[in-house]
């Protein structure tokens, strides 16, 4: 039987600390649309997508409105376009990408995730092609994400690859530079990357995935916050507790959404993300969290530990809610997408050294950093491997998302808009890497026993 | 189907009569009501049966949202199951 306070609280999580489901990410696989011809390739995709998600955005907004929770986002995510468009006879992808922008269009959804090539150990040529076709695709199509996967705890680095995606980074920045460099928040480089992920803009469809799948990511750190407030003074074993039952908690909204939009477009249910996505909206801010748990400020001593507590905790009270647990699963920590990550590097508490170490113990990575214009492409691959380093040793997912901004600098402001958030650029050390990155080839696979 | 209504805002006469006459009139059947006030604020939880209703789920809760705009009160209907799935294991 229902009880009035349960009933209260749970539109209060929605109403005053921003519960929503972040997104319902329908994955659709691309394999059966192969061709030569990439005119025919092309027209293959968007038929695909636009009538296997003819009724996603529908059927989001009728489970919404039904049982009173946002839902942000709905979102497709396809095959990795350097997968299936191999057989095309072409030397550019750039195409492919309006075909998907133009899909996403006509279903009505916000962003589509697979401009992507899976390559830890090497190129075939369809990565090549893709790799070389993200600047221009990025800055020339609007809903479209690239990602790559280009290191591994089985495959080692493949460090051709980091090396070039420096330039990649650089090149789309500059083509987007008239938008504070918006490509490059597009494009998402990973170690360990996953085939189930609903998040932007890392999400693709693996190939092990089947035909279709229903991928949901909850959300909800205003609401972890807000159960904290509450716990001011209790020991941390208390607020790990406290922490593992607000994520149940979250976590059955996403079950139940999941479980009714998979029902109704008819799409096997994939799996829940636990994560806490955190939005610029004040009262949303994972940062927030660790400074109620105690913290002067998100960057602080004590930052990594706080992080590691509530990312493990969010897991545990996540599992028991859902049948199915997925994705990148764990707190993200996007600092433009952040209120108080992006208050932290405004009063100097938050460095990009700390949030690397940050990364260690949640997921996933770099995320949203503006740095300055000028940094060169050998330190922005110097910073993709220590992140796919951290991954690759570690065995967990972890990915950049970095965006070098022409013609600005230390103390200037981006502002990407929506759930993009805006940022202060963070400062880079400019000791230089381009020796060691300049070597290319491969770090082996690490060992997986003797890990101390 | 069953769906849970919340009715919030400042307490004045005949919210339960007002409310209840919109349910009335969309063929809704009230189960259950629980309601206090707190601080001046009125909180009223109501659970209904929509089965024996012709009317979808959105239009009862624009024609709520509408009496709840009229008279100063948030008014929402919910389908049960994100209440029954939260608190239960």
């Amino acid at each position: 039987m229902l009880n009035i306070q349960d009933i209260l609280e749970t539109n209060r999580m929605i109403q005053e600390n921003n519960l929503d489901v972040r997104t319902i990410t329908l994955g659709i696989s691309l394999r059966d649309c192969c061709h030569s011809d990439p005119a025919v390739f092309c027209d293959n995709i968007y038929r695909k997508i636009t009538s296997t998600a003819a009724d996603l955005v529908r059927v989001g907004n009728d489970i919404e409105d039904e049982y009173g929770v946002p839902i942000i986002n709905k979102r497709i995510s396809v095959t990795p376009i350097a997968i299936v468009a191999e057989s095309c006879k072409t030397d550019s992808y750039v195409e492919v990408a309006h075909a998907l922008d133009r899909a996403a269009k006509k279903v009505g959804v916000n962003f589509i995730g697979g401009f992507s090539a899976l390559v830890p150990k090497g190129y075939t040529r369809g990565d090549r092609i893709l790799i070389n076709s993200i600047p221009q695709a990025l800055a020339e199509t609007e809903r479209v994400c690239a990602s790559v996967n280009l290191a591994s705890t089985s495959a080692g680095i493949n460090m051709d690859c980091v090396k070039e995606l420096g330039q990649v980074i650089k090149m789309t920045a500059e083509l987007t530079k008239d938008r504070d460099a918006l490509g490059c928040a597009k494009l998402v480089i990973f170690a360990n990357a996953v085939e189930d992920n609903p998040f932007m803009a890392g999400a693709f469809h693996g190939v092990g995935e089947s035909e279709t799948a229903i991928n949901v990511g909850v959300s909800g750190p205003g609401v972890v916050k807000r159960a904290l407030e509450e716990a001011r003074g209790a020991d941390l074993g208390t607020v790990a507790e406290i922490i593992k039952k607000t994520a149940f908690k979250i976590t059955r909204v996403g079950q139940l959404v999941a479980r009714e939009a998979s029902k109704r477009l008819n799409v096997p249910f994939g799996i829940i993300d636990l994560s806490l996505a955190p939005t610029p909206a004040v009262g949303d801010s994972v940062a927030h969290i660790l400074e109620e748990m105690g913290l002067e400020s998100c960057g602080a001593p004590g930052t990594t530990a706080a992080l590691a507590m509530l990312n493990d905790a969010v897991k545990k009270g996540g599992l028991m809610a859902s049948s199915f647990v997925g994705g990148l699963s764990g707190a993200f920590i996007p600092v433009s997408e952040d209120a108080g990550m992006i208050a932290a590097v405004e009063k100097g508490a938050l460095s990009l050294e700390k949030l690397e170490a940050m990364t260690c113990v949640c997921s996933v990575g770099l995320d949203m950093i503006a740095v300055p214009g000028d940094i060169s492409a050998a330190t922005i691959s110097g910073i993709i491997a220590d992140e796919a380093a951290i991954g690759m040793i570690n065995n967990k997912t972890t990915a950049v998302r970095i965006i070098p901004v022409p013609g600005k600098s230390l103390g200037d402001y981006v502002e990407f808009g929506g759930l993009l958030g805006h940022s202060p650029l963070l400062k880079v050390n400019t000791f230089k890497c381009d020796d060691f990155i300049s070597r290319g080839g491969r770090i082996p696979a690490p060992l997986r026993s003797l890990t101390n | 189907m069953k769906v849970v209504i919340t009715v919030v805002g400042r307490d004045k006469v005949g919210i339960i009569a007002k409310v209840s006459a919109v349910l009335a009139d969309k063929g809704v059947n009230i189960l259950n009501i629980n309601q206090n006030i707190l601080d001046g604020y009125f909180n009223m939880v109501m659970i209904a049966e929509l089965d024996g209703s012709k009317v979808p789920l959105r239009e009862i809760q624009k024609a709520l949202a509408e009496k709840g705009g009229e008279m100063g009160l948030e008014i929402k209907a919910q389908h049960e199951d994100i209440f029954m799935l939260m608190h239960k294991v």
